[in-house]
């Protein structure tokens, strides 16, 4: 499982991402966290607003810094 | 009538103006701490300690009241809006929606790139842009308490009718080739715009979230108040009327330029200018020198420009900034001219 985390760089993409790391870590997961900061690869993702978190490569949610716990729940669902 | 007209008085200087609070303040400086009512130093503590106050709680509960109701205002609900106006009335029903949609300025460029790929005019988004910083929920409530609800008002009014013109001029001007090329790539190479899943909140969750941007919000905020209102008690106290008047009061017709100027490069945030802004008017600063430097420090902030840069060349950014600022500047002209009607 590859999870993008997309933001140009502010602190709520830092606070997502670490919680990203922290919903992998809860549910065991076999899964690596990118930090995307460039704005063209960001920008091919169709969202409106960062952070956005991206999960093999389609968009789970963007614009909100969302719990570990939020975030292991989506995880979980999607498979 | 008259009876509303009191019960929203009461309302407002309860509430908003927290007279109460100053009383309390004041009665704390003298019988406690025994200061004496006529010294420059009671006025600026009384000033500090009310307003550290006042903005405090006022911040707290309008922003968590403005974000509840901004939760269901997404972008992404915006553009789907916005692609259905044409004209004018997307630049306008594009302002009104940058004023109730929450973003921090980190998220102008994928908004900026979100829009133009939805095929709307990029007048339209800079009407978003623009409306966007300059007129908010929050901050326009704690201008009525600091001022009155008339110039709260008139300050929304002018500043969608910036937004407005600027978002059409932009339009007019056929300034899209002067968006950098790698949007409108963007644009024509993608196929039908997958709709991205919208996570549908709670009630629960919009509590949650009104109350992390409140968290957020305070932590990001909290120092410049506290010099806001430092600054604003240090004028308030011990600055006296004809130093401020010389330079800044509205008997000097370069008090807007010179207002508008120092407050283009400012970054901080609104609620650290407000209490300064009171401190000044009351020392008889014109209102549209002060809105004017309220308006700069806001709209046109470093780190949007330099986001924005990236995603418009030159001649459009520079078109953008100098609209904003003509804006501005009328605004304060017309504010100070007007000011009579207002305060």
């Amino acid at each position: 499982m590859i999870i993008k985390i997309l933001g140009s760089g502010c602190s709520n993409c830092a606070k997502l991402a670490s919680h990203a790391q922290d919903a992998v870590d809860m549910l065991n997961l076999e899964a690596t966290i990118k930090k995307v900061t460039d704005m063209q690869e960001i920008m091919a993702y169709n969202i409106l607003r960062t952070p956005a978190m991206v999960v093999d490569e389609k968009v789970l949610f963007s614009g909100q810094v969302l719990s570990a716990e939020k975030i292991a729940e989506l995880l979980k669902n999607r498979s | 009538m008259q009876f509303i007209k009191d019960f929203f008085s009461l309302l407002n200087d309860v509430l908003l103006k927290m007279t109460w609070l100053q009383n309390l303040v004041d009665m704390l400086l003298t019988k406690v701490f025994g200061i004496n009512e006529d010294t420059y130093l009671f006025g600026s503590l009384s000033f500090f300690i009310y307003d550290v106050i006042k903005i405090f709680i006022l911040l707290s509960v309008l922003i968590y009241m403005a974000s509840y109701i901004q939760s269901y205002f997404t972008p992404e609900k915006t553009k789907r809006v916005l692609t259905k106006f044409k004209g004018i009335k997307g630049n306008i029903i594009g302002a009104l929606l940058g004023t109730v949609t929450p973003f921090c300025s980190c998220s102008s460029i994928p908004i900026f790139i979100g829009f133009t790929k939805a095929g709307l005019p990029i007048g339209v988004t800079f009407s978003f842009l623009i409306s966007s910083p300059l007129v908010d929920l929050a901050s326009v409530i704690l201008l009525a308490s600091i001022f009155n609800w008339t110039v709260a008002l008139a300050y929304v009014l002018v500043g969608l009718v910036i937004a407005v013109i600027g978002g059409t001029l932009i339009d007019k001007l056929k300034m899209e080739r002067h968006v950098e090329s790698f949007v409108i790539e963007a644009k024509h190479s993608s196929g039908p715009i997958e709709e991205v899943i919208e996570v549908k909140q709670t009630k629960k969750e919009r509590h949650l979230y009104a109350f992390e941007q409140v968290k957020e919000i305070f932590s990001r905020v909290w120092i410049y108040v506290l010099i806001g209102v430092g600054i604003g008690a240090i004028i308030h106290g011990y600055i006296p009327e004809d130093f401020i008047q010389k330079i800044l009061g509205d008997k000097n017709p370069f008090s807007v330029v010179i207002a508008t100027i120092v407050g283009i490069p400012m970054y901080a945030d609104i609620f650290g200018t407000l209490p300064i802004a009171e401190a000044l008017v009351y020392k008889g600063v014109g209102i549209g020198t002060v809105l004017a430097f309220m308006m700069a420090v806001t709209a046109l902030s470093l780190p949007s420009i330099i986001l924005l840069k990236k995603v418009v060349k030159p001649r459009l950014l520079l078109t953008f900034v100098g609209i904003v600022t003509i804006g501005i500047l009328i605004t304060g002209f017309l504010f100070n001219a007007f000011s009579g009607l207002l305060i």
